[in-house]
């Protein structure tokens, strides 16, 4: 089966090596395998696999991560421009959505 | 997220440790609760602790749930489909037993408890508003902040000797790790994606191999999302359909209701058809389709239904009203299907925010003016 790969180049995360102490904590976290280690720090290995999840920002104890977190949903996005709000997943407490 | 979590200290009750505190443990097998929220027959006991009675859950899923599942994959009751946050247990657990973290969207639940038979451990539930834990940890609702409130809550110090909380990978945008630790001496360790790979995840020594940490999107993860997409976004072709139908009677002359149930009639079936196809097949076929913009896939199968439409309507002149009418199509079916496809980014598991407004940027100006030029011919087809 072909492997769905998204978008290429559109991806916010950012790595501060020098920041890095090594825990490994985003090798972990992220479901779509975008870290390795290389010469015992985290290294970014496959940007455009990052899906923006925010998972390894959060954990890092470092502050060593960035990136703009948020849902890559279209029904989202256009539900924030109607409203003037933030993408989000949010489509209301009450109302059917994921 | 900061919105979200605003919303939840604004409304989340004061107590901490559901089953514990809000619900008398002496009322298994009940059922529901208020707001259709509580327990259910899968309460098959309770256990006494340091701190409290908490309630001992079965490990085998019955009809019941199974049918609950169905529903909510449906979309029926599925934003009421929770079970009350708090501390469970499963076996006859220890204060050395591990404990396992999840949400109270009851698929969730179900998911980890029906992969725990045969041992002894704790489960945290976290008020995550009846939402599953991916969805809830990207919205914070899954978080930190409630996570800390839970152990806290339900006094988890006095119930286990160690402190360690095994917190599914997918929660992991929602969590700090190491504010957790700070704020309640609990270290957090990821477990796998998915709760299938739980038991060799502790038989490893709480070491999940690469696969385990990687999230999927086959066949079968994309079409269990389909039933809900169908129904949840029918509020959209139902009108359009009815509006083909109707101004199907306008043309030359007088409005005649033999045009509405002939063409008329195809017109509000071929919506409803699109829609149907729109909606499964892409999803289906995703990682076959050309391009990687979910606008792109959507658009090439669009166009391949307007072709077989075209040849078939090719050999039943009289079918659509004129040429225009039917060229009309060619436009309007792709930028249907694209649009759909596009509102599929939101089920995948590897599409990001950037990426999707990168895709929106191109795709809804083409997909808009596509879809007017389309309605101007089929318009126009009308007077002719």
């Amino acid at each position: 089966m072909p492997q769905l790969k998204y978008l290429p180049n559109v991806s916010t995360l950012q790595l501060d090596r020098g920041k890095c102490n090594g825990c490994g904590i985003c090798l972990q976290v992220c479901p779509h395998a975008v870290f390795v280690f290389e010469a015992k720090k985290a290294a970014i290995t496959d940007r455009d696999a990052c899906m923006e999840c925010g998972a390894c920002a959060g954990n890092c104890p470092q502050g060593a991560l960035s990136v703009r977190a948020g849902v890559g949903c279209a029904y989202a996005i256009i539900l924030a421009r109607l409203r003037g709000t933030e993408p989000d997943c949010g489509c209301g407490d009450s109302q059917t959505c994921c | 997220m900061a919105e979200g979590q605003d919303k939840k200290s604004a409304t989340a009750p004061s107590c901490c440790c559901s089953p514990v505190v809000e619900t008398p443990v002496s009322v298994p097998g009940i059922g529901v609760s208020s707001g259709n929220i509580g327990f259910g027959p899968w309460v098959v006991g309770h256990i006494t602790t340091a701190a409290g009675e908490i309630p001992v859950v079965s490990t085998a899923l019955e009809s019941a749930d199974r049918r609950g599942a169905y529903k909510a994959r449906w979309g029926i009751g599925r934003m009421n489909y929770r079970v009350q946050p708090g501390l469970y247990a499963v076996g006859r657990p220890t204060a050395k037993s591990q404990v396992f973290v999840s949400a109270n969207y009851k698929m969730s639940f179900d998911h980890l408890r029906s992969r725990l038979g045969g041992s002894d451990a704790w489960l945290l539930v976290l008020d995550t508003r009846g939402i599953n834990v991916w969805c809830a940890a990207g919205k914070g609702t899954f978080g930190t902040d409630e996570l800390v409130k839970r152990v806290i809550g339900c006094r988890l110090n006095e119930i286990v000797s160690h402190r360690r909380l095994i917190v599914p990978q997918l929660g992991a945008p929602g969590i700090a790790a190491h504010t957790v630790k700070e704020r309640t001496g609990f270290r957090v360790v990821y477990g796998p994606v998915r709760a299938a790979d739980l038991a060799a995840f502790l038989a490893a020594g709480f070491k999940a191999t690469p696969e385990m940490r990687r999230v999927t999107f086959n066949f079968f993860d994309r079409i269990a999302l389909v039933p809900n997409e169908l129904v949840h976004n029918l509020k959209y072709p139902l009108p359009a359909a009815a509006c083909f139908l109707v101004f199907s009677g306008f043309g030359p002359g007088v409005y005649a209701w033999e045009r509405v149930v002939s063409f008329g009639l195809v017109n509000a079936l071929l919506v409803l058809a699109v829609y149907l196809a729109g909606s499964i097949i892409p999803a289906a076929l995703l990682p076959w389709l050309p391009g990687r913009a979910f606008a792109v896939k959507g658009a090439w199968f669009g166009l391949v239904c307007a072709l077989i439409l075209g040849v078939a309507a090719a050999g039943e002149p009289g079918v659509f009203r004129n040429t225009l009418a039917g060229l009309s199509w060619f436009l309007m079916i792709p930028a249907a299907t694209s649009f759909i496809a596009m509102n599929f980014t939101g089920c995948s598991t590897y599409t990001s925010l950037s990426g999707v407004q990168r895709e929106m940027r191109v795709a809804v100006p083409v997909q808009a003016g596509v879809a007017v030029a389309g309605l101007g011919l089929w318009t126009a087809g009308l007077f002719i």
